[in-house]
């Protein structure tokens, strides 16, 4: 056993520590697992396959790719006007994209239903063009866009910054065009960071909750998320139902956190 | 998009902004009109109505509990987060990079599923609520305890990670210098090492504040919605959602975003600080 730690009173915290951690986040996750197979695996069998949970999980799963999407372009471009540019208003701007992190999810659907809602802003305007936002997937998907607006900027500003600027101006003097110089030069750098800002988006918006349930409603069948299908399911006393989709849930945004920590520690490493 | 202009920004005005145009269209309609069109539903009967929405016994009570719960939590978490920094970064021992993966897990797992998870353990069917409840007679779930464990859960990864790299960075011939003078390791540890971490700290610590006041999905799940006891702001937001109080809605919702800005603020400015002392 390699360790360094000299005295009882180094044993002592490293106890407390992992007493605190064992505590605080095992403990749980141990708990969902036994709970969601405490009457046995054929109805946790059931559960997993059960209809409304798959149509709510596909459609978390529409929306979070929609917002990967969209993300993944102008987070990109944000990231990018924010290091490489300079103007009145950027720190403006830089503080407006804390925001989703700080605002409660529900204040966020809130603030899409008083936009967006029939007696909203653009209630009228929306119900002559005949479209429908709030309780509605449109809504859902603003909805989740705000919430994981930081998540790709964070991601990409600190990795462009470091971008080396003599890389791109030696290919302009070779004559390459822009578009050669974008694509050959500098994408290849941003690839891992990308990749790594589109996972952590991902998982976000596949667990959104709170902004979700106001703006869409939950109707089930129309606008039931996989989180909303989890509330419902615990509200009409489906314990097993529950559990088993917020094992999926979880264990899936877990992995794929894990799967690109590992993809970027690799990449980093070499 | 024309992504072929990135690199002409440095020569002509009109690429620059075909770039910041499309980002200043994309932030603002997304983040400013919406905050601005609340503020202005908030504001429209006036300052008055705003506060009196805001003192009405349920809301006050919603309020308080929200903030207490999430205070309360900081300083734990503010505690505990020093002391996982410290052994990640300072100590070799068995186990350690299973110690540090599980850290950020509440980063990833939802937090509707955070409460899920908590309401196995607390509740009335779960192996340590039942023995709390019964031999002990403390009630975790639906009470405010389950509030400020579901808030730890959720903010655990955010102090840990912002003491994580400073401590990593500072000078150990400090330490050893103090340890050869004599000095004790808890009284190296005060006059040393803490002083350089108070900034992490107090920026950490109101980050993780700020998220708390909003957290809606593991709270609404461990505590449930009754007013005057478990209620706490978010949840009083979407209930006024629900019975169509715009009134009400729009007033909390204004408070949240008032101290989470303010907050926000706060931290970038101790942040800022304390980097500007590092360059100097």
């Amino acid at each position: 056993m390699k360790t360094n730690i000299r005295g009882w009173g180094g044993w002592l915290l490293l106890a407390l520590v992992v007493a605190y951690v064992v505590f605080l986040i095992v403990a749980p996750l141990t708990a969902l697992v036994q709970g969601a197979f405490q009457n046995g695996l054929r109805e946790a069998g059931q559960s997993l396959t059960a209809k409304p949970f798959i149509q709510a999980l596909w459609l978390s799963v529409r929306i979070a790719v929609a917002v990967v999407a969209i993300q993944a372009i102008f987070g990109t471009l944000t990231a990018w006007v924010l290091t490489r540019q300079s103007f009145f208003g950027k720190a403006l701007l830089n503080g407006l994209l804390d925001i989703p992190f700080a605002l409660s999810p529900v204040v966020v659907g809130y603030m899409l239903l008083l936009l967006f809602g029939r007696n909203g802003f653009l209630g009228p305007l929306l119900e002559s063009l005949k479209l429908q936002v709030a309780f509605a997937v449109p809504g859902m998907f603003l909805a989740t866009l705000f919430v994981s607006l930081p998540f790709m900027v964070r991601e990409m500003a600190p990795v462009i910054a470091r971008l080396d600027l003599s890389q791109e101006k030696a290919a302009e003097t070779l004559g390459a065009s822009r578009w050669r110089i974008f694509w050959q030069v500098i994408f290849p750098q941003l690839k891992t960071a990308l990749i790594y800002g589109m996972t952590l988006t991902f998982a976000r918006a596949l667990g959104e909750f709170g902004a979700v349930l106001v703006i869409g409603g939950g109707v089930q069948g129309r606008t039931e998320t996989a989180t909303l299908y989890i509330f419902r399911s615990l509200d009409e006393r489906q314990h097993t139902d529950a559990y088993v989709a917020a094992i999926v849930l979880g264990a899936f945004s877990v992995l794929l956190v894990l799967i690109a920590d590992t993809l970027k520690r690799r990449r980093n490493a070499d | 998009m024309d992504l072929t202009l990135f690199q002409g920004e440095r020569k002509s005005g009109l690429s620059i902004w075909a770039l910041r145009v499309p980002v200043l269209l994309y932030i603002g309609l997304m983040i400013l009109v919406p905050l601005l069109v609340i503020l202005q539903d908030g504001f429209r009967e006036g300052i008055g109505e705003l506060v009196h929405q805001i003192t009405l016994p349920i809301a006050r009570h919603a309020i308080s509990l929200t903030l207490w719960t999430a205070a309360l939590m900081t300083l734990i978490n503010a505690v505990m987060g020093l002391a996982t920094a410290y052994v990640l970064v300072r100590y070799e021992f068995p186990g350690k990079r299973v110690l540090n993966a599980i850290i950020d897990l509440p980063l990833s797992i939802p937090t509707l599923v955070t409460g899920v998870m908590l309401v196995m353990l607390y509740g009335p069917q779960g192996v340590l609520g039942n023995f709390l409840a019964n031999e002990l007679g403390f009630q975790v779930i639906f009470a405010p305890p389950g509030i400020v464990i579901a808030l730890l859960f959720i903010s655990f990864p955010f102090v840990v990670r912002t003491i994580q790299p400073v401590l990593m960075n500072l000078d150990l011939a400090q330490e050893k210098a103090a340890a050869t003078l004599g000095a004790k390791p808890w009284y190296t540890f005060r006059t040393v090492v803490l002083p350089n971490l108070l900034p992490p700290l107090v920026s950490g610590s109101l980050l993780s504040f700020s998220r708390a006041i909003g957290e809606f999905g593991a709270v609404v799940i461990v505590a449930g919605n009754i007013p005057l006891k478990t209620q706490t702001a978010a949840v009083y937001v979407l209930g006024a959602v629900e019975s169509e109080n715009r009134l009400g809605a729009s007033a909390i919702s204004l408070l949240l975003i008032a101290v989470a800005t303010l907050i926000l603020l706060t931290a970038n400015r101790v942040q800022k600080s304390w980097e500007s002392r590092y360059e100097n």
